[in-house]
């Protein structure tokens, strides 16, 4: 009997056994940690040592972090901002993610990574100064409180649509490999974004370029009001990887040093063997969607208080810090202190500070400012000198 | 066919070059206005984009004025190419001079594209600066804006226009709009281009006419191609443009011939081309209609018209300086365009002239466009959803009463 056979695609071994291949193993596919529940390293995980430098400016990271949601989302709150968005839960996510990279590696975020750029050097001000969309912002008060984008960073601008980022890194993978940079692209996405036809086709499109792009899935649970279990039939997001050919692992996301150690290893696989590479990050959204949200309406508040205080990827983290000696109580008290101060200064700038002028309207649409938009302007500002008392006096003409 | 696509058109004088400093001179920093002379002598004005590699452009003064139409003649100065060549020559030219240029697309590489514009690139240039993609337009649409984001600059193909129906959010939403959203500080120079419009019986899927989607789009730009000299020419400048730009080709024309010239030239983006001078009419139109305007123009001239045609090429923005000129010479407006009715390119341009021109206007402008149908494949049916010579010449002789 013929043992194989050469079809398009390769040789494939034949078989008269017709056996369907099940639509989910036995058993998932198991989480990577290195530290338990209580802070303790668990001695077979191998994980990279990290210096007490990186560990405290991780753990002050995710702090930072942690205040300024809280400090924004209250702003919001009371009528000073617009909207927002936190990223409770998912700290160290972001900062670890952000830790193990280079300044080189560009990041495509989707918009629940602000930790990313808070590592890489964005200040608190810089923050405070998009989210009230101000002449200080980068954007230029173009987009919605949260939409961050800094190209000294190396963190393309956020665009609202879900998971249109991830073609955008396959593609800024593919500049990176034709310069041959030592670099690779970072990109990140919810578990309700693998969903979206544009995942399937970059993690196809990433594999077949052989493009050295980093997929993080924060698999946080919740799409807005849609739990997982709506999202996809599939064990989670970790085992769509090898269905593209690439790569994958899944991690435990609120530790902080499982997330650290395997992104080092996943961006040197990324750019020396120049293959993507997916990361499933499992966690928990402890807040709400945004601040237009409510989602204490579709799902129990056991089951949020639950993930808040055991699963707090702060405090995991915290106590292996301090049991190093590297972090005492009255750091964390002083932590505290200091970045609310900074917050609820940058805040009163930021408030204080001019909106953009009405000419912001119309540049960067193009690279230049064509002339039936000067002449658009031209009637705007006519408008508005017939009409004074209609228009924002705070905004500067 | 064959008869339509020959003759662009007698030649008369030679057209006036235009002004430095253009009313509606769109974005382009430095302008120089340098006459490029044709072959046949005609002159048409074109200005030179603003290029980071300063390049001396050299023009060959080539005195003879016209007085016949191109007859072949060995002694004449350019070659002869079609149109998919002339598309071809511009995409090499602009890749030999940039590497940051490349090609993204389905069958682009070694197939050399559905139409043979990529033709042999991928073997010039290799596989990754011609780069074949897998089936998911709005995914390689992504992937060139991202591409582009981080100093590439792409051009995307979509096999047929139509297809790129399914890249519509990335062309939107981030082509178009992330420069602005970024604060300037991302560009997204970007070449969207394929083939489009009514073929030969196609089906309604791969007849659509994209420009009627598109032309809303902030951020973007849009041309229109129509002979092999401006497919060149706007196929250069668009890869030269900072702005995302669509440049929309005609499935009917790639095998379009034409003398073009041996020295590099570049056409403008956002300038309209005279294509037959005239004092009694102003017919606009762009990509396969102007060979029936001029179809319908001969039978005209016939009758003792005189119909200035104009080939509007870009479609976002329109070039209404050269367009109003016209208006404020003939008073009277027909456009011949191939989108449906209902929001397409000739909607908006009878809006823009209304707007801009009125008082110049002795009769309500015609438009002659497509119906609001779905491309039948059945021939007969096809061929009456497009409008025919016979209709404009009709329509002229009414709007002249």
């Amino acid at each position: 009997m013929q043992q194989s056979m050469d079809f398009p695609g390769g040789r494939v071994a034949l078989t008269s056994k017709m056996k369907f291949i099940f639509e989910s193993s036995e058993q998932r596919i198991p989480c990577y940690r290195v530290l338990d529940d209580d802070g303790y390293p668990i001695s077979s995980s191998g994980f990279e040592q990290v210096s007490r430098e990186i560990a405290v400016k991780m753990y002050s990271g995710m702090v930072t972090l942690r205040n300024m949601d809280t400090i924004f989302y209250e702003a919001q709150r009371q009528g000073r901002i617009s909207f927002y968005v936190t990223s409770f839960g998912e700290e160290a996510i972001g900062v670890a993610s952000a830790a193990a990279l280079s300044p080189d590696d560009i990041v495509l975020p989707q918009y629940r990574e602000p930790g990313v750029l808070l590592w890489r050097g964005f200040t608190l001000q810089e923050f405070a100064h998009q989210c009230f969309g101000n002449k200080a912002d980068y954007g230029k008060g173009r987009q919605m409180p949260i939409h961050y984008g800094s190209n000294k960073h190396n963190y393309f601008t956020i665009s609202s649509p879900i998971a249109t980022q991830l073609p955008q890194a396959v593609g800024v993978a593919y500049s990176l490999k034709m310069d041959k940079k030592d670099a690779c692209v970072v990109t990140y996405m919810g578990d309700g974004s693998t969903s979206e036809g544009d995942f399937h086709a970059s993690l196809n499109f990433a594999a077949v370029m052989e493009a050295p792009v980093v997929f993080i899935c924060r698999n946080n649970g919740w799409a807005i009001s849609t739990p997982v279990s709506e999202q996809f039939r599939s064990d989670g997001v970790v085992v769509k990887g090898q269905a593209y050919g690439i790569r994958s692992i899944r991690i435990d996301g609120n530790d902080a040093l499982a997330v650290y150690t395997a992104i080092r290893v996943a961006r040197e696989m990324a750019i020396s063997e120049q293959r993507p590479i997916l990361v499933e990050a499992l966690t928990y959204r402890v807040g709400h969607h945004s601040t237009s949200d409510d989602s204490t309406k579709y799902r129990p508040i056991e089951e949020i208080e639950h993930w808040k205080t055991a699963q707090n990827p702060l405090a995991r983290f915290r106590k292996w810090v301090q049991r190093n000696g590297w972090w005492s109580d009255e750091d964390e008290s002083e932590l505290h202190e200091n970045v609310r101060k900074q917050l609820l200064h940058a805040i009163q700038v930021a408030e204080k500070t001019e909106k953009p002028q009405l000419s912001d309207m119309f540049t960067d649409v193009y690279d230049q400012v064509p002339s039936n938009l000067s002449e658009q302007e031209r009637l705007l500002r006519e408008t508005i000198k017939k009409h004074p008392q209609d228009y924002p006096s705070d905004v500067p003409i | 066919m064959e008869a339509m696509l020959q003759g662009i058109g007698a030649a008369s004088a030679s057209v006036s070059p235009c002004p430095v400093d253009r009313y509606y001179r769109f974005g382009v920093a430095s302008l120089q206005s340098l006459p490029v002379i044709r072959p046949e002598g005609r002159t048409i004005a074109g200005s030179i984009l603003r290029s980071c590699r300063a390049r001396q452009f050299i023009t060959k003064a080539v005195a003879a004025k016209a007085d016949s139409n191109a007859t072949s003649a060995a002694s004449k100065p350019g070659h002869e190419v079609l149109l998919f060549e002339a598309l071809q020559e511009g995409l090499d030219e602009e890749m030999a001079r940039d590497p940051r240029v490349c090609v993204i697309g389905e069958d682009v590489g070694h197939y050399g594209g559905s139409y043979k514009v990529t033709k042999d690139l991928a073997k010039k240039y290799g596989d990754l600066r011609v780069l074949d993609t897998p089936i998911a337009e709005n995914s390689f649409t992504g992937m060139a804006v991202g591409a582009a984001m981080t100093g590439l600059r792409p051009v995307i193909e979509g096999m047929n226009m139509g297809f790129l129906l399914l890249a519509f959010n990335q062309i939107s939403d981030n082509c178009g709009m992330l420069h602005y959203t970024s604060g300037g500080q991302f560009t997204i120079p970007t070449v969207i281009r394929g083939p489009g419009g009514v073929g030969r019986q196609l089906g309604a899927e791969h007849s659509q006419r994209l420009e009627s989607y598109f032309q809303s789009i902030p951020g973007i730009q849009m041309v229109a191609c129509s002979t092999p000299y401006n497919a060149k020419g706007l196929m250069k400048a668009a890869i030269r443009s900072e702005n995302p730009v669509v440049l929309f080709e005609h499935v009917l024309l790639y095998n379009l011939k034409e003398r073009i010239p041996d020295e590099e030239y570049v056409v403008s983006l956002e300038e309209a081309e005279m294509v037959r001078p005239g004092e009694h009419v102003t017919i606009l139109t762009y990509s396969r209609m102007r060979y029936h305007v001029m179809q319908a123009a001969k039978t005209l001239v016939n009758k003792g018209y005189d119909p200035e045609v104009i080939d509007i090429r870009s479609l976002k923005p329109f070039d209404l300086y050269t367009i109003g000129n016209s208006v404020k010479k003939t008073h009277r407006v027909l456009i011949v365009e191939e989108c449906m009715r209902t929001g397409g390119i000739g909607a908006s341009l009878t809006a823009a002239i209304n707007e801009n021109f009125n008082d110049y206007l002795d009769a309500p402008i015609v438009c002659l466009s497509s119906q609001d149908v779905p491309t039948p494949y059945a021939g007969t049916l096809e061929e009456w959803t497009v409008v025919q010579p016979v209709q404009i010449v009709a329509a002229v002789e009414k709007l002249s009463q």
